[in-house]
């Protein structure tokens, strides 16, 4: 086996971030609403929150010196990997209860799996990403799964 | 039955869902990475998605593609039920000045837990589907 996926790397399967807690309200709810273009009144008025946007409440906030030059906030929850060129991912999100402005959401973000594949024209490296969100009772509201590509 | 049991009844496979046609612009882009804290320059800095990183123009952000396969389905559904569950990936990009149509099709009912799995696609211009994926939707039960 010429496997690209050392012990090392695979140790860091099941690495967790520290939760990030946030407030959910009307005014961003009302401007995710209007920016995607929603036709719905009661996202317009902000008075429950579309699916999806947990996307931009839990969008990583960085100062600007930890940007990279194009833009972009360097993920810490992952390894570096032996290959880089990222492909088409997919998303799966449970939906569990409605949100609504002034809740408070804690999520969380898991290194759930790393696995290699052959793909056509060489080896790909798929990883998995699990975000949980639970509300002030630790009911959970929204999970989410990404599964990004390598190559 | 209530209303919503009804409404259940009454549902085909294969039906179609009505869709939306979107034109997003460099505005609506901007609002939308704006809204997120996204500062990719592949999404407002043309030079640099062109140049640099050999796009041929502003790219649409793959999560606002994936919130209209949403807003397909729940504009069909109404006040009768919740989306569940959603399965997508952005296969093919997206930039302004292409004209995107969201739609959907039911393809499969579950009586039993009253669900409707509803295959859903963004596609482009040319017909190509960009963002496939499969919404679960639960159907409540009224009051």
């Amino acid at each position: 086996m010429s496997g690209l996926l050392s012990e090392e790397l695979l140790s860091t399967i099941g690495r967790r971030a520290a939760p990030r807690r946030e407030i959910v309200t009307r005014r961003d709810i009302r401007k995710y609403a209007v920016a995607t273009g929603n036709r719905q009144r009661k996202y317009l008025d902000g008075d429950e929150a579309p699916p999806m946007f947990h996307v931009p409440l839990f969008w990583d906030v960085v100062e600007l010196a930890q940007l990279t030059p194009d833009g972009v906030s360097i993920d810490s929850l992952l390894p570096k990997f032996p290959l880089e060129k990222a492909m088409a991912g997919g998303l799966n999100i449970e939906y569990h209860k409605s949100v609504y402005p002034g809740d408070w959401l804690t999520s969380t973000r898991t290194l759930t799996d790393i696995y290699e594949k052959k793909g056509r024209s060489g080896s790909l490296i798929f990883y998995e990403v699990v975000m949980d969100i639970v509300d002030d009772d630790g009911d959970l509201v929204i999970r989410e799964k990404t599964t990004r590509i390598l190559r | 039955m209530t209303v919503n049991a009804e409404r259940f009844a009454g549902l085909r496979v294969g039906e179609q869902l009505s869709g939306r046609e979107y034109t997003p612009d460099n505005v609506q882009l901007m609002l939308y990475n704006a809204a997120l804290w996204n500062g990719h320059r592949i999404h407002f800095d043309e030079p640099y998605a062109k140049n640099v990183e050999g796009y041929p123009g502003l790219v649409i952000a793959g999560p606002m593609l994936g919130d209209w396969l949403h807003q397909c389905v729940e504009e069909w559904l109404g006040e009768d039920g919740h989306i569940f569950s959603i399965d997508y990936s952005n296969r093919v990009a997206t930039y302004i000045g292409d004209v995107l149509t969201a739609g959907g099709e039911i393809a499969a009912l579950r009586p039993e837990t009253r669900e409707v799995e509803i295959d859903v696609y963004i596609k482009n211009q040319s017909g190509d589907v960009v963002t496939p994926g499969k919404i679960v939707v639960r159907l409540a039960d009224a009051g």
